[in-house]
């Protein structure tokens, strides 16, 4: 199969800052300079661009820059790898987001001091001073420093805003325990827990107690797609990416967006959401099961809303309903989730997707399932995917 | 130092490359019950799997075990170590470096690797080896020579239980400045733990600065006078590049507030109120919140802040709820 590009993307503005022995600035400025008069070259404003790609290498984060810029939700955004190989690398990446609608603009850039700053010449490593570790530098004085106390400073807000309480995240590490239960590939095969045991766990950091964070664990997951034409002769039930996206909603810090308007919602899987219902035509009410990522108990929550299974801030009465429990509404982590399966950063969630989707799940519910929701870590920039299976082509 | 120099001082520091640091070290005690408690204690770990026998027979341990993290202690040298600073393999290559100006020393990281739960009765011994010294580098601290140590932990049976890797970074100081160094004399007693600093760079460090100064500043866009924090180059609204700062009231309101409880951080004092502040300039901060007791706090109180010295090194932000009339 062809990839189908030809003719569908065009380069339309380009720029260069002045080039120095020492630019005077930061690389995040330059990036900046750099990206806004390309857009003026092209006579686009920052709110055309959707899409961003640039080097791994850069140390000018791509959030960073859009926020700098005044560029908006951002629909594609990717780094490539290998050095100077990656020249010609962000074109292609920019190319195949254009040609399959995954981003209508997308702006490429690479940034460095290479001469006054770090200097390929004197080797790599030493005491970098990055965009990213300019971030944390906001919050890591404070002690504000671990994932729990990010996730948890969203979801104190979002418990004064709704009627959220810890009977809704008890209900979510409860169920994921339930999963894992009788699991026996889980870490926490044949060990439940009940509300004393719950109660009874350390404090982490308000609201969180010890079972409402995930795992530590070792292992690997792996995922092989191939095209659906060739799927329909391999060995397994063939089952079908119905969408996928991914979204950095504007505004955006890593585990740290606390400067949008509110920050009781995870905006960037919203859009997400609805990109992948508009891409398939799906709607919430057509999927029969989730793998919710579930680093937290709350963040399943805020999920379950972007993805429309309730309305923004109504999570809890969706989940005391016994919504995720295999006879419920939305069988959701049936493999344990992180909380309780194990901590492979989702992508042991794909794998229990797939098993869903095929009716092999190890908690296979009653129900036939025909499609199946697959989400991504939120917090940070995030996605999502819709599976079916063939009988939905 | 030309390159002839040079090359003679890498020679020199490259031939203790491999070297063992000295015999190995076995520990004063064997692993007991008494020195887990007191670890325990001290951490904040009511994990019942190191104090409490019964619980910990029917555990998946089958038993009292030492905490993981306790590995190192056991076969450290002890309170002699403040007295006579002891002449090993590593310090003698340290005074090499300091002895050519690389008299910086900064611990960068270290990585621990644990081959199996220690119980009360194992005895320890630590073997530590120079594995490596990489070329020299350019960092932000200035030239230097990042150095691995590897040790090797052993059991009576002479097993290996873990194996740490602990590197550190000898450099000449950027400014010149041998008092930089934190190392380089033999008679400093340690320092207490301080608040992780943020880096500072062009598109932040004026703002540390002003804090340093007891000035909390807020940038503001010089074309679209628009206000925004964290800082950055440029003005989201009109993409201008130019911005002066205004000087924050530091008043504001609770928008949301976290306390962490655990794990805790040296240098940090726990229950610890973090929060981020609706300043009533407009924009947003993230900061402590002090004078209170954290189950008081709540979304939407007034709070007012000050800039204080937390520890030996940091001057910072701290917000107290505000006076009732003010
Ligand atoms: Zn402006």
């Amino acid at each position: 199969m062809n990839a189908n590009i030809k003719d569908k993307a065009a380069i339309v503005g380009v720029a260069n800052t002045e080039f120095s022995k020492n630019s005077g600035r930061s690389e995040l400025q330059l990036a900046a300079e750099a990206v806004a008069a390309a857009l003026d070259d092209a006579g686009l404003k920052p709110s055309d661009v959707d899409g961003i790609t640039t080097f791994t290498m850069d140390t000018s984060d791509e959030i960073e820059v859009a926020r700098a810029v005044g560029i908006g939700d951002l629909n594609f955004y990717s780094r490539v790898p290998h050095g100077g190989g990656a020249a010609t690398g962000l074109i292609h990446q920019a190319v195949m987001a254009v040609a399959t609608g995954m981003a209508e603009t997308v702006v490429c850039y690479r940034s460095l001091n290479g001469r006054s700053g770090h200097r390929f010449s004197g080797g790599v490593s030493g005491d970098i001073t990055t965009s990213d570790a300019i971030h944390w530098g906001w919050y890591m004085p404070y002690g504000l420093l671990t994932p729990a106390s990010w996730v948890a400073m969203f979801t104190q807000r979002y418990m004064h805003l709704t009627n959220c309480t810890k009977d809704s995240l008890f209900e979510v590490a409860y169920t994921m325990r339930q999963h894992a239960a009788s699991n026996p590939a889980a870490l926490f095969y044949q060990k439940p827990f009940d509300r004393a045991e719950y109660n009874a766990q350390k404090k982490i950091v308000d609201p969180f107690q010890l079972y409402d964070c995930c795992l530590e664990s070792d292992g690997a997951s792996a995922v092989v797609i191939t095209s659906t034409e060739r799927a329909k002769d391999l060995k397994q039930p063939g089952v079908v990416i119905k969408a996928v996206a991914q979204c950095a909603a504007a505004d955006m810090e890593v585990m740290t967006s606390f400067y949008r308007d509110e920050i009781a919602a995870i905006p960037s899987m919203d859009i997400a959401a609805q990109t992948a219902y508009s891409q398939c035509g799906l709607t919430a009410d057509d999927i029969d099961a989730a793998i919710i990522y579930d680093a937290f108990s709350p963040i399943v929550l805020w999920q379950l809303e972007s993805w429309g299974f309730c309305k923004h801030g109504e999570a809890h009465d969706f989940v005391m309903d016994g919504a995720l429990r295999l006879d419920g509404r939305l069988p959701t982590n049936t493999h344990g989730g992180q909380l309780s399966e194990a901590y492979i950063h989702g992508v042991n969630g794909i794998v229990e997707a797939t098993r869903l989707v095929r009716g092999t799940s190890v908690n296979q519910p009653g129900k036939t399932i025909n499609h199946a929701l697959v989400t991504a870590g939120v917090g940070v920039p995030t996605g999502g995917a819709l599976l079916g299976t063939m009988d939905t082509l | 130092m030309n390159p002839e120099e040079t090359q003679a001082f890498e020679e020199k520091i490259y031939a203790f490359i491999g070297r063992e640091n000295g015999p190995p070290k076995k520990g004063h005690d064997a692993v007991n019950e008494p020195m887990i408690r007191h670890w325990a204690e001290i951490m904040g770990d009511e994990s019942p799997v190191y104090t409490d026998s019964e619980a910990a027979i029917n555990s998946s341990k089958g038993g009292i075990i030492a905490p993981p993290s306790m590995l190192q202690t056991w076969s450290m040298e002890g309170y002699s170590m403040a007295g006579d600073f002891v002449q090993d393999v590593q310090r003698g290559l340290h005074n090499v470096f300091d002895e050519h100006g690389y008299t910086g020393v900064l611990g960068t990281n270290t990585t621990t690797e644990f081959f199996r739960d220690l119980k009360p009765g194992d005895e320890v011994t630590a073997h530590t080896v120079i594995d490596s010294i990489s070329e020299q580098k350019a960092t932000a601290r200035g030239i230097g020579y990042f150095i691995e140590t590897v040790t090797t932990f052993t059991d009576q049976d002479g097993e290996d239980v873990g194996r740490q890797v602990f590197r550190v970074l000898k450099f000449v100081p950027a400014d010149g400045d041998a008092s930089a160094s934190s190392e380089s004399t033999d008679d400093e007693s340690p320092a207490a733990p301080t608040r992780i600093a943020s880096p500072r760079g062009h598109d932040n460090g004026w703002w540390w600065n002003a804090i340093d100064e007891g000035k909390m500043l807020i940038q503001r866009c010089k074309n679209c006078q628009t206000l925004r924090h964290p800082p950055r180059p440029m003005c989201g609204e009109c993409q201008s590049i130019e911005w002066d700062s205004i000087e924050s009231s530091m008043e504001g309101e609770v928008f949301s507030f976290t306390t962490l409880h655990y794990p805790k951080i040296p240098g940090y004092d726990y229950p610890l109120c973090c929060a981020v502040i609706s300043l009533n300039e407009g924009t947003r901060i993230v900061s402590n919140i002090v004078g209170i007791d954290h189950e008081d706090v709540t979304i939407g109180m007034k709070v007012k802040g000050n800039i204080e010295q937390v520890d030996e090194k940091t001057m910072l932000p701290q917000f107290y709820p505000a006076q009732a009339g003010e």
